[in-house]
């Protein structure tokens, strides 16, 4: 549970950590792209952004003069690690739901 | 010239000792059968899970209490071969209807012989979900999805 937690995942409890997350997933920004785009200050932005790359959500790379957030690539691995699951687990019911269905194929069904 | 970074697709291949035309029935008409109901996403415990068969059908879930909750939408229906459908829940854990944030699931049935199926399953364009991860905290509160998550949580963490 504390895992969970300090996981990062709660971090997005905040609306506004979760509005930057969600400018991020559509493209990598710099804290003036995003502060422009949100009701905050530059400052506010960038200590979100701190804690969301704290929490291990967000990675930064600089890119010239300017320091440019994107969603940290792993974090998004991860989730899809976690589908692959669904996936794998419901194939396999289906596999067998199939196997044990009614042999023919019926008007009404 | 930054753009968001792919995310490789899922795939997943199941044979089926059944006729295509059952593979494919057993698939849509009856998904409710063997989607496993742990996996859901409206806050009541699933009645129904429901695949319309037709172009432009609804996926969805309908909760013992009546309510019904969108997963997707049935891109393309050409049966007994092919099926594409999305899986379209955002950031908020809510039906995002906007289909540049769809991820989408493409099946397609090969017949091997006249009892047996082949059905490969891909799951693709996990970058366009908006706020992946977010999904987690969403619903941290409970749920069905929350068991699994637990093992997504772990994952993130063991990044950290």
């Amino acid at each position: 549970m504390d895992a969970y937690r300090d996981g990062g995942l709660g971090l997005l409890g905040d609306p506004t950590r979760r509005a930057i997350f969600e400018l991020l997933a559509r493209r990598p920004c710099s804290v003036g792209e995003l502060a422009q785009q949100l009701p905050i200050s530059r400052p506010a932005v960038s200590q979100h952004l701190r804690v969301l790359k704290d929490g291990g959500l967000v990675v930064s790379r600089a890119e010239g003069t300017r320091r440019v957030y994107r969603l940290n690539p792993d974090g998004v691995g991860a989730l899809r690690a976690w589908l692959d699951r669904v996936w794998d687990e419901a194939l396999t019911a289906f596999h067998k739901a199939a196997e044990a269905a009614p042999g023919d194929p019926e008007q009404e069904h | 010239m930054s753009t968001t970074a792919t995310i490789p697709p899922i795939g997943g291949t199941v044979i089926v000792g059944v006729p295509i035309d059952k593979a494919f029935r057993v698939f849509t008409a009856s998904f409710n059968a063997w989607w496993p109901h742990q996996y859901h996403i409206g806050q009541a415990e699933v009645a129904e899970v429901i695949l319309e068969p037709r172009e432009g059908g609804r996926w969805y879930e309908r909760g013992v209490d009546g309510s019904e909750c969108d997963w997707g939408r049935v891109l393309a229906w050409q049966p007994p071969h092919r099926l594409v459908f999305t899986w379209q829940i955002n950031g908020q854990w809510q039906f995002d209807p906007d289909p540049e944030h769809a991820s989408e699931i493409e099946v397609r049935f090969t017949a091997d012989g006249p009892g047996q199926t082949t059905v490969e399953v891909e799951h693709r364009h996990f970058e366009r979900l908006v706020g992946g991860q977010a999904i987690h905290g969403a619903i941290s509160g409970g749920g069905g999805w929350t068991l699994l998550l637990d093992g997504y949580a772990k994952a993130v963490a063991s990044e950290g």
